[in-house]
């Protein structure tokens, strides 16, 4: 492929690979790829984009490479033969969000995003009572206490301890804050020791045992009495001895992965966490800050929200939006759907097997387990254009820089060809 | 290509026609002087007959950015089932709807364009962007089809300002932030909720008075109205410091409201949503209407402008800024649920679903007082005409409202059914005044614009933006106002009998004051120490509004 680099370098570059958005990274070089304040998971994003397969920059349609037009055309045709098309994987930021909501308006589509499995378990948590949240700045300056529970936060944000925790930069001259892992396993339970050699504290080491002890921990804090000796393994005075702490906090957050939660109706007990939040606000301050997946998942159900009403699972009837985040989910809608339009443009997240007639459009290193009917590969938010995404908490978005000049379509230029095919 | 608007009634405050009847001409979007003779007329209205207004600005009303995009998320139900439920509501509850209605308390950001713009309003602006959060803001308002818009970027519950105060900088320092704010926002305004208290309820505080400090900062909402009031004025941006006061909603308040008044130093100063700042602690339920002291303290104080903040009954959702306020109103959410949210050291925001019923007292009396409100202050170039969209109403409910203030049978017939108890703490039925056109027009036309600092919007005299809303004169003015016969944006017919026409883009107004660009380096350490993005990333520039080939940005100048 050919790439030249668009900025001088170094270059001041903001991060798609996970939901912390770090803006701090500085590309120096890119052959060997040479990045300051990158993390393990930044270095696996950029070296994945900047040495992506030259050999798949043509799209083709049943395996044959063919020229953009004619791709689009029968992506066009597949879509318009379609009564009722899936549109899924939606690894995607802003821009070609709002371009994906008008096509599936176009089209009469379902939308599904890839980690929707974990996100609507938060969406259904703060669509039955809300929730009482914070953002990353807040983290950093205020934290004194950090419970995360059953994830070791490092893995899926890997500077989250670095910026956050560690950093000794607070506006309010507090000092690091403890953290305390409930239901992580010993093995990850290290993504949280301090520079100095710190180690987290651990509650429980059992994930499946979080939804019992979360509901021990709400009972504690309102002065209930548990009669046992231990709750998930747990002894009640190490569980009474978290609610003490969490109390004496000023500003204690509570950590969540909608993802690391393994068992089933996880939403139960992230309703659960969203109740010990509530009530420690009632004395003292503290917030909740639920992790993202990623493939830019808040960025999609902020979009979907605004433009149709409607966070993702949800479809267009005659242009009329609806909403059903179970029945709309990728798994079902494979059985009800009769065309899959797959998107996936930060990761080469393979499309799921499926006998329908099926659109890739993403990456172009994506894996095609099956000869897609069209296959159209697209930049790479972040470094073949530019985007807008949200960070994991929503309150910010920040713009996404093109880093390189190359012959790839944009996801939402390609998209809005295929809507302009349809009309 | 000119086209003629002829011989419609115009009501243009600017320019003190109060149903002149008068040709409009408009060339390249722009209100015109009449053509010499033998100039080529390509189109001709007739509107014998007809009302002429400029196009409707609605300077306060939550439309883009986190809270209520949080609201739409937190709240699907509404959408799936309003619909049905308010079709089969009755006065005085019922709404006459546009004929595109969504019954929808926060509407997508493609229905609120086409929902302003099909009741003839040509501009809204969002009030409470927090700075933080202003990209989101402009992206939802970028999505937002058919009107302008812009908003006011939210300060004083903002660490760094908090922090000057508190080393006393001086008025020099503050006044170069504020401005970069205005910049790097792209905002049109400046505005203050709860001052202090938001970042107050961060550190535990659970109310705080306008003479009380911040326990952190140790710096009072005084000092903050002060500071920031002195800074917005010295800037010579032509809106006046946003305020939403301390206590908002709590039984009492209205002493805080008229002490608020005079932290401005006679300096001007909006306070917004009065009505929800306008209750005293009489009879037997300790909540009362204190609508008369309020709108005495507005005709005396001439620095002062308000908007109401009309409630009307109906499902809604409030969605403020005001952390600490909406978590103690939490308990009142209807549904039970709300969201609450610190943000970044900048902001806070409280999302919770309200049902306000008829036959609720409070809820009866709320109604009750922001009519007094508006019958009892003097002025109609210093009251404007919102519902706090979506906290009080949604906006779709403006045509009910202005029946209300229009017509007092109507009104006191709508009164006599609420709450009984409401009933005999109110004198609304004692209140005679109906409103005209003309005082109409003035406050959601000439007014608007004239606050808001953008002379050529908001009237009808040469030179004008071509934005123009022509009605068929009815008696029953919420018929009246729900369904427009024309309505024309940039001098392109958009809308004709209340349903669009033709799709186009407003503009994204903004006020760009002079400042001292050195207050960046203090910023960029701030930022690069404290905050986790970076300075660069903060700032939302020109292109990121018109990128997309629909956006513009105009720089308002006073």
């Amino acid at each position: 492929m050919k790439n030249n680099l668009n900025p001088t370098l170094p270059a001041s570059i903001t991060c798609p690979a996970c939901g912390m958005l770090c803006d701090d990274l500085v590309l120096t070089s890119t052959t060997p790829l040479s990045i300051q304040n990158a993390c393990a998971k930044s270095i696996t994003f950029f070296e994945q984009s900047f040495h992506s397969n030259s050999s798949n920059t043509a799209p083709s349609v049943l395996g044959k490479t063919t020229d953009l037009e004619t791709a689009v055309k029968a992506a066009a045709a597949i879509l318009a033969q379609s009564k009722a098309p899936l549109i899924a994987g939606l690894g995607t930021e802003v821009q070609g969000m709002r371009s994906i909501m008008r096509l599936a308006a176009a089209s009469n589509a379902t939308l599904d995003h890839m980690h929707s499995e974990s996100s609507v378990r938060n969406t259904l948590t703060m669509q039955n009572g809300g929730w009482l949240t914070t953002t990353l700045s807040e983290v950093k300056n205020r934290a004194d206490l950090i419970l995360a529970i059953g994830t070791d936060i490092g893995t899926s944000h890997p500077r989250f301890f670095e910026k956050l925790v560690w950093d000794s930069a607070s506006l309010f001259n507090k000092p690091s804050p403890e953290v305390v892992y409930l239901g992580v396993s010993a093995d990850k339970a290290k993504s949280a020791t301090s520079p100095e050699g710190k180690l987290a504290s651990a509650v429980g080491d059992d994930p499946a045992q979080i939804p019992e002890i979360v509901n021990a921990l709400n009972a504690l804090l309102i002065n209930k009495k548990i009669n046992a000796e231990t709750v998930g393994g747990v002894a009640v005075a190490t569980l009474q001895a978290l609610v003490e702490k969490l109390k004496a906090a000023k500003y204690a957050v509570i950590v969540w992965s909608a993802s690391s939660f393994k068992f089933s109706h996880a939403e139960l007990t992230i309703q659960s966490i969203v109740q010990l939040v509530n009530q420690l606000n009632e004395t003292t301050r503290a917030a909740g800050l639920p992790l993202n997946s990623g493939d830019g998942d808040s960025s999609v159900n902020n979009t979907s929200t605004w433009l149709s009403g409607y966070p993702t699972r949800n479809r267009f009837v005659n242009g009329k939006p609806e909403y059903d985040n179970y029945h709309f989910s990728t798994q079902k809608q494979l059985q009800n759907s009769d065309a899959l339009l797959w998107v996936s443009t930060f990761n080469p997240t393979s499309a799921p097997q499926t006998a329908l007639p099926t659109i890739v459009i993403g990456h172009p290193d994506i894996k095609l387990d099956r000869t897609p009917d069209v296959f159209i590969p697209v930049g790479i938010p972040g470094v073949d254009h530019a985007g807008s995404m949200f960070r994991m908490d929503s309150s910010i978005t920040l713009p996404l820089k093109k880093l390189r000049n190359n012959e790839l379509p944009n996801l939402s230029e390609v998209i809005n060809r295929i809507e302009a095919e349809l009309a | 290509m000119i086209t003629l608007l002829k011989n419609g009634k115009l009501y243009d405050p600017a320019h003190n026609k109060n149903g002149v009847v008068e040709d409009i001409y408009i060339h390249q979007g722009r209100i015109v002087p009449k053509p010499l003779d033998n100039a080529k007329i390509s189109q001709t209205y007739d509107l014998s007959g007809k009302v002429v207004m400029a196009g409707a600005i609605d300077m306060h009303s939550h439309i883009g950015g986190g809270k209520v995009n949080i609201a739409r998320m937190m709240l699907p139900e509404y959408q799936q089932k309003q619909m049905q439920e308010i079709k089969n509501l009755s006065e005085p509850e019922a709404h006459i709807c546009t004929p595109y209605c969504s019954h929808h308390a926060t509407p997508t950001a493609t229905d609120t364009g086409f929902r302003y713009i099909e009741m003839g309003y040509t501009a809204a602006f969002e009030p409470a962007i927090s700075p933080i959060n202003a990209r989101q803001a402009h992206l939802e308002m970028g999505d937002t089809p058919m009107i302008d818009k812009g908003g006011y970027a939210m300060l004083g519950n903002d660490d760094y300002f908090l922090r000057m105060l508190t080393a006393k900088k001086d008025q020099k320092a503050i006044n170069d932030y504020v401005a970069w704010i205005l910049h790097a926002t792209q905002t049109i305004g400046i505005k203050v909720v709860n001052p202090g208290g938001i970042s107050a309820f961060k550190f535990n505080q659970r109310r705080l008075n306008l003479d009380e400090n911040h326990q952190h900062y140790q710096v009072s909402p005084r000092e903050v109205l002060q500071s920031l009031s002195r800074a917005v004025h010295e800037l010579g941006i032509a809106k006046p410091l946003h305020v939403h006061c301390n206590n908002l909603g709590a039984a009492g308040n209205f002493e805080t409201t008229l002490n608020t008044m005079t932290a401005s130093n006679g300096l001007p100063m909006h306070l917004t949503h009065i009505q929800f700042h306008s209750y005293g602690t009489e009879g037997d339920k300790k909540f009362s209407s204190a609508a008369a002291q309020i709108a005495e303290a507005i005709n005396k104080n001439k620095n002062i402008t308000a908007d109401v903040g009309q409630i009307l009954f109906n499902q809604t959702v409030t969605a403020s800024g005001d952390s600490m306020m909406q978590h103690l109103n939490a308990k009142h959410a209807n549904p039970k649920k709300s969201v609450i949210m610190d943000i970044e050291c900048d902001a806070g925001c409280g999302v919770l679903p309200f049902k306000y019923r008829d036959q609720n007292y409070v809820n009866a009396l709320q109604w009750a007082i922001g009519l007094e409100i508006f019958l009892s202050v003097e002025d109609p170039w210093r009251i404007f005409l919102t519902t706090d969209h979506p906290n009080g109403a949604p906006f779709t409910s403006y045509p009910h409202l202005i029946r209300l203030l229009m017509d007092k049978s109507f009104r006191n017939e709508a009164f006599a059914k609420l709450n009984l108890d409401a009933q005999s703490m109110s004198n609304l039925t004692s209140l005679d005044r109906e409103y005209s056109l003309y005082d109409i027009a003035i406050m959601t036309r000439a007014g608007a614009s004239k606050l808001i600092g953008m002379n050529d919007r908001g009237h009808l005299g040469v030179g004008a933006n071509a934005d123009i809303t022509v009605y068929t004169d009815q008696e029953n003015r919420e018929a009246m106002f729900a369904k427009p016969d024309y309505v024309f944006k940039n001098g392109e017919l958009v809308v004709k009998d209340g349903a669009v026409v033709k799709v186009v883009w407003g503009a994204t107004h903004t006020a760009k004051p002079a400042f001292d660009i050195g207050v960046e380096k203090e910023l960029k350490e701030y930022f690069d120490r404290y905050q986790t993005i970076g300075l660069d990333n903060f700032k939302i520039s020109d292109a990121e509004i018109f990128d997309d080939g629909r956006g513009s940005v105009v720089v308002n100048k006073n």
